[in-house]
C-alpha cells in the first residue's frame, strides 16, 4: 500500500474536478459525502504511508515517486515527483487529518450556504493544492502546490463575493502573497542557476558538498523567506491574514489557522540545510519571528471581532514557529506546527459554532454567558484556549517551551524574552475571549437570543475529536528533563531535519525555562480573570488612562493605513500618470497613428482605381510594350 | 509564292487597328470586335510561322484560339446584353462601379 502514496493528493484533486463540473447537478448530501470520503481517503492513505515509514526504521530516506519528466529542455530537468519522508509524513497526516475533520464540520456549518458545491470544490482543491505542496520533492513542483493554495485561499476568502468587504479581502490576499511569491521565486531561480536542479536531494547534496559559498546561500535562504513571510504572513507583510477573514469560518480554520499558512514554515524547515549555512539569514528569520509574536499579539488585545483575534493569535503563534526555524530548533518549529494545527483549528471551529449559535455574531461585547448554552462548544474552546496559552500537560505547553527553551540554549536572549512577553500576552487575550464570550453577564442581541442553540452533531463531533487531540498530540515530543530520548517527535524527523548541534542545559535550567514558561502563562490568566471577570472596569479605567495607546492598539497601529497611504495610494497614482502619459499618448498615439497613415496611403492609391475599363486596358498595353522592349532588347 | 514577311505586315496591322479600336470607341460591342480582331490577328501570324517553319503545331494553337473566341464572344456578348439591361447603356465611361 505505501508504494501508492502518491496517490493522496489525487483524491480530492478528482473530488474538486467532478464537483466543478457536475456540482450544481448533485444533491447536498452528496456533495458532502464525496467531499469528506475524498479526503478520509487521503487520511487513510497517508496513516499508512506514515506507519510503514515508521516500520521501516531511522534509517529510512522516505520515499520517491517520480511520475514523469514535466519540463525537460536540455541539461534542464524538472519532474513530476512526489515524496513521502519523515516531514512530509507530519506534514500529511496534519493537512488531511485535520482537512478532514474541517470538512465534516464545514457540511454542518455551511448547510444553508446556496453555492455548497463550489465551496467543496474549492476545499477539496485546496487540499489537492496542499498535499502537492508539502509532498513536492523539489523546489518548481512544491511552488505549484504554492500558489494552488494561494489561489484556493482567494477564491475562499472571496467566497461571498457580493460582500465587497470579502471580495476586497480576497485580493488583498493575493496581491501581497504575490510580493512574498516574487521573493520565493528569485530564490528558486537562484538554486537553479547555481545547481541547476531544484530537486530537495540535489540541493541538500550540494549544501553537504560545500557547494554554496555562505554569501550564496544567505541570499537565497533570504529570498526563499521572503516566500515565508507572505506565505506566512509575516512583519512586513502579514496584513492579508487579518482580512482573510472574511472567508466562511472552515475556512479561516483550514486554510488561515492550520494548514497554508504554515507552508512557510514548513518550507524552511524542509530547507534546513541550506539555512543552516547561514547564520545571517536564521538570525533574520529568528528577529522577525519574535517581533511578530510580540507585535500580532498586542493587537489581539484590543480587538473585539473574535476571528480577528484569533487571525492576530495565528500570526503571532507563526512567529514562534519561525522563532524555532531561526534559532535552528526545526523540529520544534514543525511540533509547533503540529500542536497548533489542532488547537487553533478547534479554536476557530469553536468561534463558528459560536457564530453559528448566535445567528452570525462576531462582536465579543454582544457575547457573555454562553457557557450554559453551548454544553460542547465551551468545554472544547476552553481546551483549546489552555493549550494556546501553554499550560503544562497540554499540547501548546510542549512546543512552545520546545523554542523557547532552544531559543534560550542559543543564547538568544532578547529573542526568550520576547517570546516570554508574547506568551503572557497570548495567555491573557485567549482567556479575554473565553470570559467575554462564555463567562459574565449576558449581553446578547434578543434576536440572537431567541434562536440560542448548539450547533448539529456534525460540528461538533469534530470539535471533540480536536479537543482530544489538543490534549494528547503534545505528549509525542515531550522536554528533554523527563529523560532523554523521551522526545519522540524530534527522533521522528531526525533522518530529514539535521539539527545543529547546539549547546545544551543543565537540566535545572531546563527546568526554570519551563518554570518560566508556565509562570507567565498562569500570570497571563490571572490578568484576564482579574481584568474580565473580578473587576471589569480596570479595562475601562485603562483605557481612558492611555487612550492613545488604546487607539493605537485598536487601530492595529494603523498598519493598514500606513501602507494604503505608500504602497498602494501611489502605485495608483503613478498608474493613473502612465495611463494618463504614456498609455494614452505614446501607445494609443501609435496605434492611432499607424492607422491614419495606412489610411491616407490607401485614398491616394484608390484614385488610380478609376473603374474605367479603358484606364486598365491602357496599363496593360503598358505592360505588354514594356514586357516586349525587355524581351526584344 | 507570296514571302511570310507580307503577311506578318498584315498581321501586325491588323493588331494596331484593333488596339486603336478598342481606345477610340466608346461602346462595349465595337470593343469586343476590336479584340476579336487582335486574335485573328495573332492567328494570322501563328499561321505563317507554321508555315514556314513546316511544323503544325502553331496551326493547332489557332484552332484552340478560335474555340476560345467562340466560347468567349457567346459569354462576353451575354454579359454585354445584361449590362445593358441594367445600365440601360454600354458606352464604357457610363459603366464605372468598380472606381476606388
Amino acid at each position: 500500500m505505501a508504494e501508492l502514496f502518491w496517490l493522496i493528493p489525487f483524491f480530492p484533486a478528482l473530488s474538486s474536478l467532478l464537483l466543478i463540473l457536475f456540482g450544481r447537478k448533485l444533491p447536498r448530501k452528496y456533495i458532502a459525502f464525496q467531499a469528506c470520503l475524498a479526503v478520509f481517503f487521503s487520511l487513510a492513505l497517508s496513516i499508512l504511508s506514515f506507519l510503514s515509514l515508521l516500520g521501516s526504521g531511522h534509517e529510512g530516506h522516505g520515499l520517491i515517486k517520480n511520475l514523469f519528466a514535466w519540463i525537460h529542455s536540455g541539461s534542464f530537468k524538472v519532474d513530476l515527483s512526489l515524496q513521502f519522508d519523515q516531514l512530509t509524513a507530519v506534514m500529511c497526516l496534519v493537512v488531511s487529518g485535520v482537512g478532514f475533520l474541517i470538512h465534516v464540520y464545514s457540511s454542518g456549518y455551511m448547510a444553508e450556504d446556496k453555492s455548497f458545491a463550489r465551496f467543496f470544490a474549492y476545499m477539496n482543491l485546496f487540499t489537492f493544492s496542499m498535499l502537492l505542496l508539502v509532498m513536492a520533492s523539489n523546489l518548481v513542483l512544491m511552488f505549484v502546490g504554492w500558489e494552488g493554495v494561494g489561489l484556493c485561499s482567494y477564491l475562499l476568502i472571496g467566497f461571498w463575493f457580493e460582500k465587497p468587504s470579502a471580495a476586497d479581502a480576497g485580493k488583498k490576499a493575493f496581491i501581497v502573497n504575490r510580493i512574498g511569491d516574487a521573493g520565493f521565486m528569485l530564490g528558486i531561480f537562484f538554486i537553479l542557476l547555481h545547481i541547476g536542479s531544484a530537486e530537495f536531494a540535489a540541493v541538500n547534496h550540494a549544501v553537504e558538498a560545500g557547494g554554496f559559498a555562505q554569501g550564496l546561500a544567505t541570499l537565497i535562504a533570504l529570498l526563499l523567506f521572503v516566500g515565508a513571510i507572505g506565505k506566512s504572513a509575516q512583519i512586513p507583510l502579514y496584513v492579508w491574514l487579518p482580512d482573510a477573514m472574511e472567508g466562511p469560518t472552515p475556512v479561516s480554520a483550514l486554510i488561515h489557522a492550520a494548514t497554508m499558512v504554515t507552508a512557510g514554515v514548513y518550507m524552511v524547515a524542509r530547507m534546513n540545510l541550506l539555512y543552516s549555512l547561514s547564520p545571517v539569514a536564521m538570525q533574520v528569520v529568528a528577529i522577525v519571528g519574535a517581533l511578530t509574536a510580540v507585535y500580532a499579539a498586542s493587537m489581539a488585545l484590543t480587538q473585539n471581532d473574535i476571528k480577528r483575534v484569533l487571525a492576530y493569535s495565528t500570526i503571532s503563534q507563526l512567529g514562534y514557529m519561525f522563532i524555532g526555524l531561526g534559532v535552528g530548533a526545526y523540529s520544534a518549529a514543525v511540533f509547533h506546527l503540529y500542536t497548533h494545527a489542532f488547537f487553533k483549528s478547534l479554536l476557530f471551529l469553536g468561534a463558528g459554532s459560536v457564530m453559528h449559535a448566535l445567528s452570525g455574531e462576531l462582536d465579543l461585547r454582544k457575547m457573555g454567558g454562553l457557557r450554559k448554552y453551548l454544553p460542547l462548544t465551551f468545554p472544547t474552546f476552553l481546551i483549546a484556549t489552555i493549550a494556546i496559552a501553554g499550560v503544562p500537560f497540554f499540547s501548546g505547553f510542549f512546543s512552545k517551551d520546545a523554542i523557547l527553551t532552544s531559543a534560550f540554549a542559543n543564547g538568544q536572549y532578547l529573542i526568550w524574552a520576547l517570546g516570554l512577553m508574547g506568551a503572557v500576552l497570548t495567555a491573557f487575550y485567549m482567556f479575554r475571549v473565553v470570559f467575554l464570550t462564555f463567562y459574565g453577564k449576558e449581553r446578547l442581541e434578543p434576536e440572537a437570543k431567541a434562536h440560542l442553540h448548539e450547533s448539529p452533531k456534525t460540528m461538533t463531533i469534530p470539535l471533540v475529536i480536536l479537543a482530544f487531540f489538543s490534549i494528547v498530540a503534545g505528549y509525542v515530543g515531550l522536554p528533554i528533563v523527563l529523560g532523554k530520548n523521551v522526545n519522540l517527535f524530534d527522533r521522528f524527523l531526525e533522518p530529514v531535519i539535521h539539527a545543529p548541534h547546539g549547546a545544551h542545559l543543565s537540566l535545572s535550567s531546563e527546568w526554570m525555562l519551563i518554570l518560566a514558561s508556565v509562570a507567565v502563562a498562569l500570570f497571563g490568566i490571572f490578568i484576564a480573570y482579574v481584568f474580565y471577570l473580578k473587576k471589569p472596569d480596570i479595562p475601562h479605567n485603562l483605557v481612558a488612562r492611555f487612550p492613545w495607546l488604546y487607539k493605537l492598539l485598536y487601530n492595529k497601529y494603523y498598519m493598514d493605513e500606513i501602507y494604503n497611504a505608500t504602497f498602494v495610494n501611489s502605485t495608483i497614482k503613478g498608474s493613473e500618470l502612465v495611463y494618463k502619459h504614456f498609455d494614452l499618448k505614446v501607445i494609443d498615439g501609435a496605434l492611432n497613428g499607424s492607422a491614419k497613415t495606412m489610411n491616407t496611403i490607401g485614398k491616394l492609391l484608390s484614385s488610380l482605381q478609376t473603374g474605367l475599363i479603358k484606364d486598365y486596358a491602357l496599363v496593360f498595353l503598358l505592360g505588354a510594350l514594356i514586357l516586349l522592349g525587355y524581351f526584344v532588347f | 509564292m507570296i514571302p511570310p514577311t507580307y503577311y506578318l505586315v498584315v498581321s501586325i496591322i491588323l493588331f494596331v487597328l484593333g488596339i486603336i479600336g478598342f481606345f477610340i470607341k466608346k461602346d462595349l460591342i465595337t470593343q469586343f470586335l476590336s479584340v476579336e480582331v487582335m486574335l485573328n490577328a495573332a492567328n494570322l501570324a501563328f499561321i505563317t510561322f507554321a508555315h514556314s517553319a513546316g511544323s503544325l503545331d502553331g496551326q493547332i494553337i489557332v484552332f484552340f484560339v478560335i474555340t476560345v473566341a467562340a466560347a468567349e464572344a457567346a459569354i462576353g456578348l451575354a454579359i454585354i446584353l445584361l449590362v445593358y439591361r441594367k445600365h440601360k447603356s454600354i458606352k464604357t465611361e457610363d459603366i464605372h462601379l468598380m472606381k476606388g
